[in-house]
């Protein structure tokens, strides 16, 4: 059975586009068939960060609009066999499609991948109605910050209202020296007043940025944010994985780090 | 020394700050409602008891559902502390 898991925030700039790179090519790696399909139309990037910027023939906006079929559109991954990628228009607007060619894209996706993963735009307009039309559960990721917890706030209500049976929570770019301080919110005290389960935690890592550059996901690869994310496919696929305790600290982080860069 | 302890550190600012907006943002009432909500509910009282209008608060939160954040049932809390009961 296939589950179809729409990565959403709010706010832009959060992490979107870093977390479906990453937990797909992460469930890919498990083993999983993978789809990614990047919703944000006129603004497309997945391709980018997965580093498939060159293949891109077809986009989803042809795909709805009969000029190819769907296969066409799909671009395999450079390393994982399983893992697809489905880009979106960037000379289009988000009006080129309706929440109903969504559903219909996705429901002939659903017969051939085990999980799909649709990479949301920003914002609250149509962008967002186009993802999450054919989504099962969502993603929302949030940083500890005012403006983005507000923001998830205000999509957790509108999907909420729109009858999601499942929402985690990613809380990103945590950076432990702060929460530390007493300067940042801890995953806790986000997780209280945003009142959702949490899926996973990823620490504020320089490696997100060498890896974007790449155009690599760092899933798994034992970064910081690569065993994050790598957690985060663990209870994606319903594995009890105990959350790593970031109040203690930075010090194993950045030793762990030390190495990989000594290397 | 003293003067260190006695600031609120920038995350719990941040917190108390969100956590007043997201109950307006949820409920799509103002600010400036739910002050003119919390002098109607104290004039109200006051008329039967003595009561600590200063200190007194109201929130709306949203418990009840089984849903998680249990969005669909919104309840009113007040917290109104008694002075004497029978004035």
């Amino acid at each position: 059975m296939s589950e179809v898991i729409v990565v959403t925030s709010g706010k832009g700039g959060v992490g979107k586009t870093t977390t479906s790179a990453n937990v797909g090519t992460g469930l890919a790696r498990m083993g999983k068939k993978v789809c990614l399909i990047d919703t944000d139309i006129g603004l497309r990037n997945l391709d980018v960060v997965m580093g498939l910027e060159n293949r891109i023939v077809y986009n989803l906006v042809d795909v709805v609009e009969g000029n190819c079929r769907i296969k066409q559109a799909l671009i395999r991954d450079k390393r994982n066999p399983s893992l697809y990628l489905m880009p979106s228009a960037q000379t289009r607007d988000k009006s080129a499609v309706t929440p109903e060619q969504m559903i219909k894209m996705i429901t002939h996706l659903r017969e051939q991948f085990d999980y799909i993963i649709l990479d949301c735009p920003a914002g609250i307009e149509q962008g967002f109605r186009n993802a999450i039309a054919g989504a099962d559960r969502a993603l929302v990721v949030t940083t500890p910050e005012v403006s983005a917890i507000r923001d998830a706030d205000r999509i957790i209500g509108l999907l909420e209202a729109e009858e999601f049976k499942q929402i985690d929570l990613v809380i990103n770019r945590l950076r432990t020296d702060l929460v530390k301080r007493g300067d940042m919110m801890s995953a806790s005290d986000v997780v209280d007043i945003l009142a959702v389960s949490l899926i996973g935690v990823v620490p504020d890592d320089e490696n997100i940025v060498i890896s974007t550059n790449q155009g690599e996901p760092l899933v798994g690869n034992g970064t910081p944010a690569g065993i994050a994310f790598q957690n985060i496919c663990n209870r994606v696929l319903g594995k009890e994985v105990p959350f790593a305790d970031f109040s203690k600290g930075i010090s194993f982080w950045t030793r762990v780090s030390g190495i990989f860069h000594k290397v | 020394m003293r003067h260190f302890f006695r600031r609120k550190s920038s995350k719990e600012v941040a917190k108390d700050r969100l956590k007043i907006l997201l109950i307006s943002d949820r409920v799509n009432c103002s600010p400036e409602m739910m002050e003119m909500i919390k002098a109607d509910i104290a004039k109200v009282i006051s008329k039967y008891m003595k009561i600590d209008a200063k200190s007194m608060e109201i929130q709306i939160s949203k418990t009840g559902s089984k849903g998680g954040r249990g969005m669909r049932t919104p309840t009113l809390y007040a917290n109104i502390p008694i002075i004497d009961l029978n004035q």
